[in-house]
């Protein structure tokens, strides 16, 4: 644990994997207690960091939770995704509280906002209070929410089932059916031998269950091989994709055999050190998580001579992210490691050659970490056994939107759409986004596709879209979470997110022409093609779905015009009126 | 036999470690570019020098060169796409172009005046940006800055120090400097650092220096921006002008 005293208040969770020197986590600390990130405190905590105060001030305004004015005493973050979020519910309350959204109440009291998807989609509507996950509210739990604030009950004094998040597993499968005992993944290993387990994982067929589908095997094989002062393994537990809340399950419930995976790798490619970064939304699960490291490092599978091994020493430590989409892209969550703004690298070269401080480093998801872990127990043979041809085992699914039984399915590759519907209980289903707004929206037509990488690719994300849904309503929340969470660096990412987000507005509004649509589509092919990274390159992607799957979607809101201005020429009046206090006839239009 | 790469169909020589950028500025050949400039390390934000590889879209300043690459560079459809990425430079800033004391100095004038924009096209975002006029010798007009790190390369890498960095996210990035109060009058940089000098459009200027050489007769007015042997010129330019 580090010790030093300085200018910022450090935490109370003591542990040897979770670190107070990481400017992420002193910036935690200091969102907490002061509710805003004091500017006094800015150059203590740089000058005790070592690290040049332009690279504080950038990251405090880099991630959605850092403020530079006070928050609430309570600060209520609605989630706004399609899945887990009901931004009516965060008006009512705001209107009862007598606040603003995004503004502080004047008595400092409480202050309410949204927050991109939190990963409760299957339990929402869902909020994050003071960083804490409340799920499945309802008109009178806030009710209940509002009397405690208004009555200055702390958050930790609010009944604790309030905070209860349900793993909701409808459907086991490889994983989630398979019993992992715990240390058989490294009993294998060591067996075997690191050439051996390393064969045996790349003859799995395992690929990258983030979405990207890289063969695991092969990224191990390369960054074994890549030179450097060490090797390091990172758990990307940054799930952030909206729809996506499986890996959330894997962290609650299957922990052992996550970090097993992650040391099963460090033992592969010959690493000392593992990190886990977390996404802040989960930081509820960080207690629990830090106590399964230390039940690992008592029954010698962390540490130093792992299983008696004397030269198997391997740590793991978690880092907590602090909203931010773009850092479940690998090298953005490296820079993010590495305590600045979340800005995916230039490629070449990969994290396998240069990651975290420019060393070999590889990259997984959660989910392809645990399966990792399985295959060193049961061999390759007995993954590949499962799947279609050529994306082999299971898929862990989080299922959310209108169906009976939202939750966690795990499925093996090659199973129909339609299959999962029928499980979940969905009807009338108008459309599903596979892979979150990143991935694909399908009309029932394709119900019969399958899931798997040469067909439906998804980091786990399963959208189900109701006849009753407004479509473009959906796509319209989707252009203003690329948009929210466009990282900047690029110029087709920064500006286009935005003008695609105006472009879909202006549409939905009823304000768009067949100009408008015109425009989009071709702001959506230069963003995908010319962006930076994936975000910039997919986030066009749910536009450009709606366009060729449900054209009807925006010819329903199209003025018949020519030409229809963006801006309001009675609405743009309205600063006029309000100075000359007017609001007659002859004020308008 | 040396290397090659086809650029537009015409054979181009390099060697390992160059980029396609490094291997089309020795051979004349021009790729738009903004954000690039030789002699710092490549950075590939702004995306002018976007080309296609192979039917890959790549960025020309950090993709490295490699044997047999078919690389599309001066098409009609890659013009538009330059030209679509510069009217968004344009309109995400507050660009006045005829009051700008960089006007015919401006290298994304310059560019749009290459690929014959006309308009901005798009509705400006006419964002609220900071001025800081704080230092003696030195201004930032942050409406006109577009993000290309530059002067965050130059000072790092050239200059020896650490003066600017970009904070925030998305679209409400912006040059921020690294001081004690967030004013470029308590860094340390100096008149004379490549950082005062690097911006391509007029964010950083330097003061009490204004119209010495005449608009029609200033670098854009006299060159054309794909001259490939420029990058010198403006900087030389730029040096005399507070010499």
């Amino acid at each position: 644990m580090n010790s030093v005293q300085g200018a910022a208040p450090t935490s109370d969770l003591t542990s040897a994997s979770y670190h107070d020197d990481h400017l992420l986590h002193r910036l935690y600390a200091l969102q907490q207690q002061f509710q805003h990130i004091p500017a006094s405190s800015i150059g203590a905590l740089a000058a005790e960091l070592c690290l040049p105060l332009a690279q504080v001030e950038a990251v405090i305004d880099f991630y959605s939770f850092f403020h530079r004015t006070a928050r609430g005493r309570v600060d209520l973050l609605f989630s706004n995704c399609t899945s887990c979020g009901d931004l009516s519910l965060m008006h009512d309350l705001c209107q009862r509280l007598g606040v603003v959204p995004e503004q502080t109440r004047a008595d400092g009291a409480v202050s309410i906002g949204e927050a991109s998807c939190i990963g409760m989609c299957d339990q929402g509507p869902a909020l994050l209070a003071n960083g804490r996950t409340l799920t499945q509210l309802t008109p009178l739990r806030l009710e209940q929410i509002a009397e405690r604030i208004e009555a200055s009950t702390p958050i930790e004094q609010w009944p604790a089932e309030w905070f209860h998040v349900h793993d909701n597993v409808r459907k086991n499968g490889l994983l989630l059916g398979t019993t992992f005992s715990t240390g058989s993944a490294l009993v294998a290993a060591l067996e075997k031998g690191a050439q051996t387990m390393l064969d045996e994982i790349i003859a799995s067929g395992l690929r990258g269950r983030g979405g990207a589908g890289f063969s695991t095997g092969m990224k191990w094989k390369f960054c074994r091989e890549a030179t450097g002062d060490a090797h390091y393994v990172v758990c990307n537990a940054d799930e952030g994709e909206p729809g996506t809340f499986k890996d959330r399950i894997l962290l609650s419930s299957h922990a052992h055999a996550v970090f097993e995976g992650m040391t099963l790798c460090g033992y592969v490619i010959g690493a000392k050190k593992g990190y886990m970064y977390l996404r802040g939304e989960y930081r509820y699960m960080l207690p629990e998580l830090l106590a399964v490291l230390e039940r690992r490092r008592k029954l010698k599978l962390l540490g130093t001579a792992i299983l008696g091994q004397s030269d198997f020493d391997f740590e793991i430590e978690i880092i907590v992210g602090a909203g931010a989409y773009i850092c479940g892209e690998e090298s953005a969550l490296i820079e993010s490691m590495e305590q600045k703004g979340g800005v995916p690298r230039v490629r070449p070269p990969f994290p396998v050659t240069q990651g975290f401080l420019a060393q070999p480093t590889v990259v997984n998801n959660v989910e392809t970490l645990a399966a990792a872990a399985h295959i060193a127990v049961h061999g390759g043979g007995w993954f590949n056994a499962h799947g279609s041809d050529k994306s082999d085992g299971s898929k862990i699914l989080s299922v959310s939107g209108d169906c009976t039984t939202p939750g966690v399915y795990e499925y093996p590759f090659g199973t129909s759409i339609q299959r999962i519907l029928d499980d979940c209980g969905a009807e009338h289903v108008q459309a599903i986004q596979v892979g979150g707004p990143s991935g694909t929206l399908i009309a029932p037509a394709e119900f019969e596709r399958k899931l798997a990488f040469e067909d439906l690719a998804t980091g786990g994300s399963f959208m189900i879209y109701g006849a009753q849904r407004d479509l473009l309503h959906v796509i319209q929340n989707f252009a203003h979470f690329f948009a929210h969470e466009s990282c900047g660096f690029c110029t087709p990412c920064r500006v286009g997110t935005t003008l695609l987000k105006n472009g879909v507005d202006k549409i939905a509004t009823g304000h768009g022409t067949q100009y408008d649509v015109d425009e989009l589509r071709r702001m959506a092919a230069l963003v995908k093609r010319r962006s930076h990274c994936g975000l910039g390159q997919t986030a066009p992607n749910p536009i450009l779905d709606l366009l060729q799957r449900f054209p009807q979607a925006f010819e329903d809101r199209l003025v018949h015009s020519d030409f229809e201005p963006h801006f309001d020429l009675d609405k743009s009046l309205q600063e006029a009126r309000r100075l000359t206090h007017r609001d007659d006839a002859e004020a308008h239009l | 036999m040396s290397k090659t790469i086809k650029i537009d169909g015409v054979d181009v020589p390099f060697e390992d470690g160059q980029t396609i950028m490094d291997a089309a500025l020795a051979a004349d050949i021009y790729i738009p570019h903004l954000c690039h400039k030789p002699g710092l390390s490549p950075h590939g934000s702004c995306k002018l020098c976007t080309v296609d590889v192979d039917g890959r879209a790549v960025s020309s300043c950090t993709m490295p060169a490699s044997e047999g690459q078919q690389i599309a560079n001066n098409t009609p459809a890659l013009k538009e796409v330059r030209k679509t990425i510069i009217q968004m430079l344009f309109i995400e800033g507050n660009h006045l172009c005829p009051s700008c004391e960089k006007t015919g100095d401006c290298t994304l004038q310059a560019l749009a005046y290459h690929h014959d924009m006309l308009d901005g096209h798009f509705p400006q975002f006419y964002p609220r940006r900071n001025v800081d006029a704080s230092h003696p010798t030195l201004i930032i007009d942050r409406d006109r800055c577009i993000l290309c790190e530059l002067c965050v390369r130059a000072s790092r890498e050239v200059d020896g120090k650490n003066v600017f960095a970009i904070a925030g996210r998305g679209i409400k990035r912006q040059l921020i400097v690294n001081s004690p109060s967030g004013k470029l009058a308590d860094s340390d940089i100096e008149t004379e650092d490549l950082a005062s000098h690097i911006c391509p459009v007029g964010a950083i200027l330097i003061k009490d220096h204004g119209y010495e050489v005449p608009i029609g007769r200033r670098t854009f007015d006299l060159h054309s921006i794909a001259e490939t042997d420029l990058e010198q010129v403006i900087l030389k330019k730029t040096v005399h002008h507070d010499a």
